[in-house]
């Protein structure tokens, strides 16, 4: 201990307010660091998220390597087909634990930590867990598309890169959005647990991630058809089928045909409804 | 500099749970500049009256102001001038103390070089040097308290809030952590402390309020509500472990015997007698008359009224008697989830 020190006193002189970009940039940058520094020293999340996919990548690929040719529309092998999936899998199971460091942060009290400090914007805790789990699940995505393409199933154009980029940036905003509502809205970590793990493997499965619509009995095919995973895979199968156009069809749905541009139209605005139908939750939670 | 008028609070009301009402009407008024204790045992609504001061929670009725502002419509501002050190230490275990504080500073918008300087300052002052840069989960009670009142202190807040600030802690840490707030108080800062603590309070505040079932039921500087309280306390103790029927014979004896405003048995106590006696030589009296019925005395000691005088004469009971008929009718868990988010 060192004795007195002028420099307890309390701050008399209140400086200038500072713009509020800089104030909400240094708050929200400083909590995606923390969020950062949690992962490098903890790594079994990002491990995990790229081990899992790459697991699914390989069996599942291994598992109808012997189908019979000409049984996927457009012919071509199950792992060429089989890779959009697991990419948009990826990044979609990344996402879902987006909410996950907030429902913590909120049971260790943390969160009361981050609401007394005068943040300028308390969406800056919401950005921040967007920024990061983006950023992650990009990562996780882009090690599986080098590993498919490894494993010689193909890699997009520059523009067919741009377009996986974007679906899977659309996509990652929605179910972010939508974990982040369930961490605030659930009572614990157990039963958000709960949820993405039961949320997790039919959405999966209802989607044309393993198998294509004209595969699935009816009802299935009617709820792949609505299921956002699906809007997410078929563009990018489209991309990495070679060269395309937005107006081109890339999904069969039952109720009818949908461009790419129609399926990316239908994951921003329900990546945009999601974080509208969470805010009041938000604010109620975090004023 | 704090200002709370008529604040009620009360949590659960649910099906299944009992309401709790927790602030019943309470008024404080902290002076700036002061080190304000908020005595109180477990339950009474400290923490509540805490939390709402510090804008984490919205009363049921009533104003709060903090130097002229109203807390419930200018929050933001109140949380630039105030600085809280909360009961259960919330802190990263991943991040070391290094990086917590770094994180704090930016949320309170200082400037890089401004933000290095006051750490390493307040590094200095809480003799946190050794370990600042180990992850905090490594951390003793001791040294999660000190980097949270460090963290508390990053802002130079006008107003230092701490609720409990050295509950389980060691010797050496409490000191440490009275010696910083003493200088706070010492250079202009408001502190305001929730204790059930009586030395602690005693040692430290110069005002103090008595908290009791959501309400503020005495104030005053130390000196004066000990004063006001007038005469001696003296400790009787004819036995160890007196019985219910001798405590009565006793207290009968003395009941009329000159001097002796007042006896109460102390049944918490091994069945104890406290008297309240003019000053001067009551003692010597009281000897010859328990000698006169023959009675035996274990132990007979006189005091100058104390804090917990002060809190009996309030509540009608001690503070560890009051400590101890809530201990086993909280649920920490229920706590917790309402102070949740």
């Amino acid at each position: 201990m060192t004795s007195a020190t002028p420099s307890l006193g309390p701050l008399q002189a209140v400086a200038a307010e500072p713009s509020a970009f800089a104030e909400i940039r240094q708050e929200t940058l400083a909590l995606t660091r923390r969020l950062f520094v949690q992962l490098a020293r903890r790594p079994s999340t990002l491990v995990a998220g790229v081990l899992q996919p790459l697991i699914w990548l390989v069996l599942f690929g291994a598992l109808f390597a012997n189908a019979p040719e000409g049984l996927l529309p457009g012919g071509g092998s199950y792992g060429r087909f089989l890779g959009a999936g697991v990419i948009v899998f990826t990044a979609f199971s990344a996402a879902l634990n987006a909410g996950l460091p907030v429902m913590f942060d909120r049971e260790f009290g943390f969160l009361n930590r981050l609401l007394v400090a005068p943040l300028r914007s308390r969406s800056s805790i919401v950005l921040a867990s967007v920024l990061y789990i983006t950023s992650l699940s990009l990562v996780q995505s882009l090690a599986i598309m080098v590993t498919a393409a490894l494993l010689g199933y193909g890699w997009p154009g520059a523009a067919g890169l741009l377009l996986v980029l974007v679906t899977l940036l659309l996509l990652v905003f929605a179910v972010t959005a939508l974990s982040l509502g369930l961490a605030f809205a659930l009572p614990g970590h157990i039963e958000l647990i709960a949820v993405i793990f039961v949320a997790n493997l039919p959405l999966l499965f209802a989607s044309t991630a393993l198998a294509p619509i004209s595969f699935m009995p009816t009802w299935l095919g009617w709820l792949a058809a609505l299921n956002p995973l699906t809007f997410a895979i078929e563009p990018i199968r489209a991309a990495y089928g070679g060269a395309f156009h937005l107006s081109n069809v890339v999904l069969n749905a039952p109720y009818g045909d949908l461009s790419a541009a129609t399926c990316l139209g239908i994951l921003a605005a329900l990546a945009v409804g999601l974080f509208l139908a969470i805010r009041p939750l938000l604010d109620r939670k975090l004023t | 500099m704090i200002e709370l008028q008529h604040l009620s609070k009360q949590f659960g009301g649910g099906s299944r749970l009992a309401s709790v009402q927790a602030l019943d009407d309470l008024c404080l008024s902290v002076p700036e500049g002061c080190l304000f204790g908020l005595l109180g045992p477990n339950g009474a609504g400290k923490t509540t009256a805490l939390r709402i001061l510090c804008t984490l929670l919205a009363p049921d009725a009533g104003s709060v102001t903090v130097a002229g502002l109203d807390v419930l419509t200018q929050p933001r501002a109140v949380r630039r001038l105030l600085g809280y050190v909360a009961q259960e230490v919330a802190i990263d275990k991943i991040l070391s103390g290094r990086e917590l504080l770094n994180l704090q500073g930016d949320l309170y918008h200082l400037a890089a070089a401004e933000r290095h300087g006051r750490i390493a300052e307040l590094i200095a002052l809480l003799g946190m040097e050794e370990w600042i840069d180990r992850r905090c989960g490594t951390y003793s009670g001791g040294m999660r308290r000190r980097l949270d009142l460090a963290a508390g202190l990053l802002h130079r807040p006008r107003l230092l809030v701490l609720d409990e600030p050295t509950v389980g802690l060691d010797i050496e840490s409490r000191a440490a952590i009275w010696q910083v707030l003493q200088q706070l108080r010492d250079q202009g800062t408001t502190v305001l402390l929730s204790s059930h603590y009586l030395e602690e309070v005693d040692a430290l505040a110069d005002r103090l309020a008595i908290v009791e079932a959501g309400r503020v039921i005495a104030e005053g500087t130390p000196e004066a509500l000990k004063n006001a309280l007038g005469g001696d306390r003296v400790t009787l103790r004819v036995r160890e472990f007196s019985d219910a029927g001798e405590a009565a014979r006793v207290q009968a004896l003395l009941q009329d015997c000159p001097g002796v405003r007042q006896v109460v048995v102390n049944r918490s106590q091994g069945y104890s007698l406290n008297l309240v006696v003019q000053d001067g030589d009551v003692i010597e009296r009281l000897r010859h008359q328990l000698a006169a019925a023959e009675l035996p005395v274990f132990a007979l000691a006189q005091s100058r009224p104390s804090l917990d005088d002060v809190y009996l004469q309030a509540t009608g009971r001690t503070l560890m008697d009051a400590e101890l008929s809530v201990a086993g009718l909280r649920d920490p868990k229920l706590e917790r989830k309402q102070s949740m988010r």
